[in-house]
């Protein structure tokens, strides 16, 4: 298991033990964090599951494949941490990992 | 008030729930007109995953979300069904003499004697981008959609997005801007490489700006836009613009279906299993909008809903028919209906 920690607009902080290979947009969806809509269920195809990458995360992550990076122009206030968590999977080496779930999802 | 178009049945939303109803509906002579506020037919299969393969739709081993809506649209064509597109249904009233009246956004109206709702996960809206007052300037300044490009000629246009709609209205509208802006995060598109090239290319002969960026803030007031502020990789630059016009995409809203009053659960519109009828009579619900013990929000239940609601507007739009259950395969007169026996 691998503990991901969500942290809200209002400071709000959510802590799980995800499965690896689940998505962090499942695990956000399963316990409820506020402000993940997911609306197509993590297809990328929607942008409403958009998270900011905790900075010191973002080596580890990785960059966004270009599927993803077309689908980001759709996001709410993009950054350059900004990733949609339906294509983040969880593995070993993200235990400990920190998202901020923007203000909306659009 | 504009005259009334009259129809049996008034579907809300052409998903592909709302577009089977037709093949049901007409099956049992019912006529039917469909209003969605998107421009095409197919709800989110066209409009969330066009290109991707749905895997159980019965008997269809594989079929692309456009596939499965060419070939609802060709089952559903012998019923002539009517379609308004670009309308958002916004008003919904019970006449006293008995049946509904509808009023959409731009103020047209339409009389059934049953309302089917199918509107999925709400209607599709645009999203807005994160521009603080943008609010003030919607409507008089910021366009979501062009619905007349008439109204943007001799204007100053800032236009900001790289999918497809962003690069066709930059296309479109060029010819009768005063001047056009184009304003993009990245170099990169999402938008078909045939439009990019021809945007470029107008760009080089000088005929439009391209930069990138995002925008942060608007100037003007009253509604009344004079520029906004971009930020680009270099630092802050102004551009001087008339009319906004950000495409950022859908993203989908309850939206008015909340002030019908029907009873809701959570965004849901509950219905009975056998007729699917909301807390309204003769207002039904199918498809991922009505909510029921052991819903799926799957294709093939909208399906079966549509069926079973069908029964049941048949009833109330002609109460002294006698229905006769028939099979497609065997009953001449369904073959009549759909036109593949004489
Ligand atoms: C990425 C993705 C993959 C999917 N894969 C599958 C799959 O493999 N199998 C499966 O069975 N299902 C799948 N689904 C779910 C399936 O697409 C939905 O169940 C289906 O689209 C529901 O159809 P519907 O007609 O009820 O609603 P929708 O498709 O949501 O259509 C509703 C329409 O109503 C319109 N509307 C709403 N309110 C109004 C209003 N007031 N005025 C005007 N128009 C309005 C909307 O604009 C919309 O076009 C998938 C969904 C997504 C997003």
């Amino acid at each position: 298991m691998t503990k991901l920690t969500y942290i809200a607009p209002d400071g709000a902080t959510f802590e799980v033990e995800a499965e690896d290979g689940s998505t962090v947009m499942e695990n956000a969806v399963r316990h409820g964090v506020p402000g993940i809509e997911a609306e197509c269920g993590g297809a990328c195809a929607c942008a409403t599951c958009h998270v900011y990458v905790d900075e010191e995360w973002m080596d580890a992550v990785g960059q966004p494949e270009a599927m993803e990076e077309d689908m980001l122009d759709f996001a709410y206030d993009v950054r350059p941490n900004s990733r949609l968590s339906c294509q983040i999977r969880v593995r070993e080496d993200l235990d400990g990992l920190v998202v901020r779930v923007p203000e909306r999802q659009g | 008030m504009k005259e009334a178009i009259r129809t049996d049945v008034l579907i809300v939303g052409a998903g592909p729930v709302g577009l089977f109803a037709v093949f049901e509906l007409g099956l049992l002579d019912l006529k039917c007109h469909l209003i969605d506020i998107l421009d095409r037919p197919g709800g989110q299969c066209t409009e969330l995953y066009p290109e991707k393969p749905i895997y159980d739709i019965p008997a269809w081993p594989v079929i692309s979300g456009q596939e499965l809506v060419d070939r609802l649209m060709e089952q559903i064509r012998p019923f002539e069904p009517q379609f308004t597109f670009n309308r958002m249904v916004a008003g919904l009233e019970r006449l006293p003499e008995g049946g509904f009246r509808a009023t959409t956004d731009e103020g047209e109206v339409f009389e059934a004697k049953v309302v089917v709702i199918a509107a999925g996960g709400g209607s599709f809206q645009p999203k807005r981008p994160p521009i603080p007052g943008i609010e003030a300037y919607e409507g008089k300044s910021v366009f979501y959609a062009v619905r007349r490009m008439e109204d943007f000629r001799g204007e100053d246009l800032l236009i900001v997005g790289g999918g497809d709609s962003a690069l066709d209205w930059t296309l479109n509208l060029q010819p009768l801007a005063h001047r056009l802006t184009l304003v993009h995060r990245r170099a990169e598109f999402r938008a078909a490489p045939d439009s990019v090239n021809r945007m470029l290319a107008l760009k080089e002969a000088g005929k439009l700006d391209f930069r990138i960026g995002q925008v942060k803030a608007l100037e003007g007031e009253d509604g009344i836009l004079r520029g906004a502020v971009v930020k680009g990789p270099e630092g802050d630059f102004e551009v001087a613009c008339t009319r906004l016009l950000p495409f950022f995409g859908l993203t989908m809203k309850l939206g008015p279906i909340a002030d019908w009053g029907l009873n809701l659960d959570e965004n849901l519109i509950p219905v009975d299993t056998e007729r699917f009828e909301t807390s309204q009579p003769g207002i039904f619900a199918i498809g991922d909008i009505n909510h029921y013990p052991g819903k799926l929000k799957l294709i093939l239940s909208g399906f079966h809903e549509a069926a079973l609601m069908a029964q049941a507007a048949k009833r109330i739009v002609h109460p002294h028919e006698k229905v006769v259950f028939q099979y497609t395969t065997s009953s001449t007169s369904l073959q009549r209906k759909l036109g593949v026996t004489r």
